[in-house]
C-alpha cells in the first residue's frame, strides 16, 4: 500500500521533531528546576524522555498461576535481544518494587512486548500482578540485559529447553526464529507440572503444527506419558526423542537449577559445554545465617545499622535506603556495590569473604561481621 | 491560647521523660508501618495541582495585558511555587517519601523551584537546624545571622535596625535561605574564610542564574511585547512565596512561649530529652484543611520537628494524639491562629531591636511568661 508506505516515515518525522523540541534546552530552562519530564508524566505516566516506561494493554490469565502482560513500552525503551531480561519496576502500596523478567515475545519489535509472569508463595511483585494487574497500569521499565540471548550470527540448528517460568526466554528465541524465517531445524523441550500450569500450550502446539523445522516436546512432570513416551523430568530419552544428535544445536537452557544441573552434566559428559547457553530461573535458596554481631556501616548515606543475619540489600531497605537493584537473587548486578572494608557471606555458597575495597552484589551477600559499603 | 497546659514541667522526672519519649516514638513506630498508597495518592496528587497551577500560571501571564488574567496567572503562580517549595520540596527533602524509592521523589535528588540548592538545604535545614533546634550558637536558624531574635545574642547598636532587616530578610527570603549556608557572620569573624565557602557560593550563583534565567529572561521573552507583565507576573509571584513562606517558619520557633536552649543543657540528651526539647522549642499555627497544605504542613511545627521524616499531611491526626500526651504529662502544647503568632514574632523582632530593659536572671528569662517561677532546667538535665 504507498499511502501507508508514506505515512509511517512522516509520522516518525514528527515523532522526531517532537522528541527535539521537547528536549531543547530552551524547554529545559523553562522547566527547571524539575525538567520537561516531570510535566510530561503528568499527562500520562508512559511520556518520558529519560524514563522507560510501560502501558499493560491486555492481561490474559492463561494457567493456574501465571498472568501474561501484552505491554507497549515508551520510545525511551531500545528493544531487547531474544532471551536477555528486562526490569520491571511495579508499585505497590506506594513502593516501588523491582523484579527481572524475561520478554517472551519476538525481539526487534520495541512497541510492544509480552511479559509472562509466574506468581510463586511469598513473591510479593508476581503475586501482585497475577492478582491486580490490569489494562492501563504503568510501570517502570529498564534497558535490557543479559548475556543469554540468541547470538547475532544465528545458529543453524537450535535446541530450546526450559522448565516453569523459564519458558519465557527462549519461547522469545523460538518466536523471533519463526518471525526471521529461519529454516534450520529447532528442538523445544519445556517441562512443567500439568497442561493447566502452560500458559503457552495451544501456542506452541500450533508452531509444531505449522513449522515443519520445528520438533516439540512438552513433559508434564506430574501427568502420565504422551504419545512420544515424554515423562517425568529431563533424561536421556526426552533428548533422544526431540534431537538426537544434540551436539550439533547450539542449546539454550533456562529453568530452576535441577533441570540446568542435569542438562550441564549430559553436556559435559559428552563434551560439548561450548554449545550450552544456561539461565537460572528461580530464586536461589539462600543459606540462612545467623546475625554476625558485626555493624553495617553505609558509609555515604551516615548510616549504621547492627548486622541481623538478613542480605545487605534488605538491612539497607530496612535502614530507609534505597540501593538499585533488580532480581534479588544474583543475576542481574544491578545492584552491584563497593565495599570499604569488611566480612562478607555469599548467601548462595555459604562463602565468607574479607573484602577491602572491592564490589558485591547486595542481594546474595550478608555481613560476616563489620561491613562498610559505600552506599 | 498560646499555652493549652501550664503544668510545670519541671515536676517531670528523668523516668517520665523517657517514657514521654517512649510514647513519642510509638506514634512514630505506628505509622511509619502504616505508610503506603494513602502517602503516595497525597503527595502525587499535590504534585499534579502544583505542575497544573504553574503551568496555567505561565500560560494566563502571556495574556497579562488584562488585568483578570495577569492577576489570575500571578496568583496560580505564586501558589504553585508556594505548594513547590512548602508542601513538596521542603517535605520531600526531610525524606518524607524516600520509601516509596520513586527516584522522583527522592530525597537526595529532588531540586525545588527557589534559590537555594537543594543539596545545601538538606544539610543546613535537615542536620544542623533540626538536629540542633533552638540551641544557641548551634541553630543558625535563630535570628539566620542577621536578626536578633533571642535576647541570648548579646544587644550591639546594629540591631537597631532589627525590623528593617528583618523586612529585608523576609522580601527577598528565598535569597536569605540560599545565603544561609554561607554562613558569612563567621566569615566576619573570622571563624571560616570566603575561599572556604567558594564551592558554596559556587553552588548558589549556580542554581541562582538559572531560577533568575526562567523567570525573568526566558518566559518574559517568550512573551514579546508581553514581557512586562509576564516579568511583573513573576516577581509578583516570587515576593508572594517569599513573605508567606517567610511568615510561617518565623511562626514556627519565634512566638512567645517557645524555649531556647544552651549548649550545656543538651549535652549527652538522650531520646526522650530530644523529644522534649524538640516540643518546646516549636509552635504550631491553627486553621484549615487548606491553610495547612499552603503552609506545608509547618503549622505543626511541633509534630514536624518530632517525626521530620514522616509524610506532613498526617500531622494533623498526630497533633491530636501529641496533644493528648502533652496534657497527661502537663507538658506546654504551644498553638494559635497566624495573626496571633505572628504578632507576638513581630513585636519580639521590635523589642529586641533595644537593648535588654532589666537584665533578669536566666531563670527568670527563659519562663513562661504565666509560670513565673519557673526554672530554666525544665527537667532537661537527670537529677
Amino acid at each position: 500500500m504507498p499511502a501507508a508506505q508514506t505515512a509511517a516515515p512522516s509520522r516518525r518525522r514528527r515523532g522526531a521533531l517532537r522528541r527535539q523540541i521537547l528536549s531543547s534546552s530552551l524547554l529545559e530552562s523553562l522547566t527547571t528546576p524539575h525538567g520537561v519530564d516531570r510535566y510530561l508524566e503528568i499527562l500520562k505516566p508512559s511520556y518520558s524522555l529519560s524514563d522507560g516506561r510501560a502501558e499493560v494493554l491486555d492481561v490474559e490469565r492463561r494457567s493456574v498461576d501465571t498472568v501474561t502482560l501484552t505491554t507497549r513500552p515508551n520510545r525511551r525503551f531500545a528493544g531487547f535481544e531474544a532471551g536477555q531480561f528486562v526490569r520491571v519496576g511495579v508499585e505497590i502500596n506506594g513502593v516501588r518494587e523491582t523484579r527481572c523478567y524475561s520478554p517472551a515475545s519476538a525481539a526487534g519489535r520495541t512497541d510492544q512486548v509480552e511479559l509472562t509472569i509466574k506468581s510463586h508463595p511469598g513473591g510479593k511483585v508476581s503475586n501482585y500482578l497475577r492478582e491486580h494487574a490490569q489494562p492501563g497500569m504503568f510501570f517502570e521499565l529498564s534497558d535490557a540485559d543479559g548475556d543469554f540471548h540468541l547470538p547475532a550470527e544465528r545458529p543453524e540448528r537450535i535446541l530450546l529447553i526450559s522448565a516453569g517460568s523459564g519458558i519465557t526466554p527462549v519461547l522469545a528465541i523460538l518466536r523471533t526464529l519463526l518471525a526471521e524465517g529461519h529454516a534450520g531445524p529447532i528442538g523445544f523441550l519445556h517441562y512443567t507440572p500439568g497442561a493447566d500450569h502452560h500458559p503457552y500450550r495451544e501456542e506452541l502446539e500450533r508452531i509444531a503444527r505449522e513449522n515443519p523445522n520445528v520438533a516439540l516436546a512438552v513433559s508434564y512432570t506430574r501427568e502420565p506419558a504422551d504419545e512420544l513416551g515424554i515423562e517425568g523430568h529431563f533424561s536421556a530419552a526426552h533428548l533422544n526423542a526431540l534431537a538426537p544428535e544434540h551436539g550439533e544445536y547450539e542449546t539454550f537452557a533456562c529453568g530452576p537449577e535441577p533441570l540446568l544441573d542435569a542438562v550441564r552434566a549430559r553436556w559435559a559428559g559428552d563434551g560439548i559445554e561450548h554449545r550450552l547457553h544456561v539461565e537460572s530461573f528461580t530464586p536461589p535458596l539462600l543459606v540462612a545465617a545467623p546475625a554476625s554481631g558485626g555493624t553495617v556501616r553505609f558509609a555515604d548515606s551516615g548510616v549504621e545499622v547492627s548486622d541481623d543475619g538478613n542480605t545487605l540489600l534488605e538491612q539497607a531497605e530496612a535502614a530507609g535506603l534505597n540501593p538499585e537493584h533488580g532480581c534479588r537473587m544474583g543475576i542481574c548486578r544491578s545492584c552491584t556495590c563497593k565495599v570499604r572494608a569488611g566480612v562478607v557471606r555469599n548467601a548462595l555458597t555459604g562463602d565468607v569473604l574479607e573484602i577491602t575495597d572491592g564490589e558485591i552484589q547486595l542481594c546474595i551477600s550478608s555481613p560476616a561481621g563489620d561491613v562498610e559499603l559505600e552506599l | 491560647m498560646t499555652q493549652t497546659t501550664h503544668t510545670d514541667p519541671r515536676t517531670l522526672t528523668p523516668s517520665q521523660i523517657e517514657s514521654f519519649g517512649a510514647e513519642l516514638e510509638a506514634i512514630r513506630d505506628k505509622h511509619m508501618a502504616d505508610l503506603g498508597e494513602r502517602d503516595a495518592r497525597y503527595i502525587r496528587s499535590i504534585i499534579k495541582a502544583q505542575r497544573g497551577l504553574e503551568v496555567a500560571g505561565r500560560g494566563l501571564l502571556f495574556f497579562g495585558f488584562l488585568p483578570p488574567a495577569w492577576l489570575g496567572g500571578t496568583a496560580a503562580l505564586a501558589v504553585s511555587k508556594i505548594l513547590d517549595n512548602m508542601e513538596i520540596g521542603h517535605n520531600v527533602m526531610h525524606g518524607q517519601y524516600d520509601w516509596m524509592r520513586d527516584p522522583g521523589l527522592s530525597s537526595k535528588g529532588f531540586e525545588w523551584d527557589t534559590a537555594c540548592p537543594g543539596d545545601q538545604w538538606r544539610h543546613s535545614h535537615n542536620y544542623m537546624h533540626h538536629t540542633h533546634t533552638n540551641i544557641h550558637g548551634k541553630d543558625r536558624d535563630i535570628g539566620y545571622g542577621i536578626l536578633r531574635m533571642s535576647e541570648e545574642q548579646e544587644w550591639r547598636p546594629y540591631y537597631l535596625g532589627n525590623p528593617l532587616y528583618a523586612t529585608l530578610l523576609a522580601t527577598f527570603f528565598q535569597y536569605g535561605v540560599a545565603f544561609h549556608d554561607l554562613e558569612t557572620e563567621r566569615i566576619a569573624a573570622g571563624e571560616t574564610t570566603w575561599a572556604e565557602k567558594k564551592p558554596i557560593l559556587d553552588g548558589i550563583i549556580k542554581k541562582m542564574r538559572r531560577q533568575l534565567a526562567k523567570d525573568y529572561v526566558f518566559f518574559p521573552l517568550l512573551a514579546g511585547p508581553g514581557a512586562p507583565f509576564v516579568l511583573a507576573g513573576n516577581a509578583t509571584a516570587n515576593l508572594s512565596r517569599n513573605l508567606w513562606s517567610f511568615m510561617i517558619i518565623f511562626c514556627g520557633h519565634f512566638p512567645d512561649g517557645v524555649e531556647e536552649f544552651t549548649e550545656e543543657e543538651c549535652e549527652n540528651e538522650t531520646r526522650g530529652q530530644w523529644y522534649y526539647r524538640q516540643l518546646l522549642g516549636s509552635a504550631n499555627l491553627t486553621g484549615g484543611k487548606l491553610f495547612h497544605i499552603m503552609s506545608g504542613n509547618l503549622s505543626f511545627q511541633v509534630e514536624h520537628h518530632l517525626f521530620p521524616d514522616i509524610p506532613a499531611h498526617r500531622y494533623a491526626e498526630i497533633s491530636v494524639e501529641v496533644s493528648e500526651i502533652c496534657a497527661r504529662y502537663g507538658i506546654p502544647y504551644n498553638s494559635g491562629p497566624l495573626a496571633k503568632q505572628f504578632g507576638s514574632v513581630v513585636k519580639k523582632i521590635f523589642r529586641l531591636a533595644l537593648p535588654d530593659r532589666k537584665p533578669e536572671p536566666k531563670a527568670q528569662r527563659l519562663s513562661d511568661p504565666l509560670e513565673p517561677e519557673r526554672p530554666a532546667e525544665r527537667g532537661l538535665i537527670p537529677a
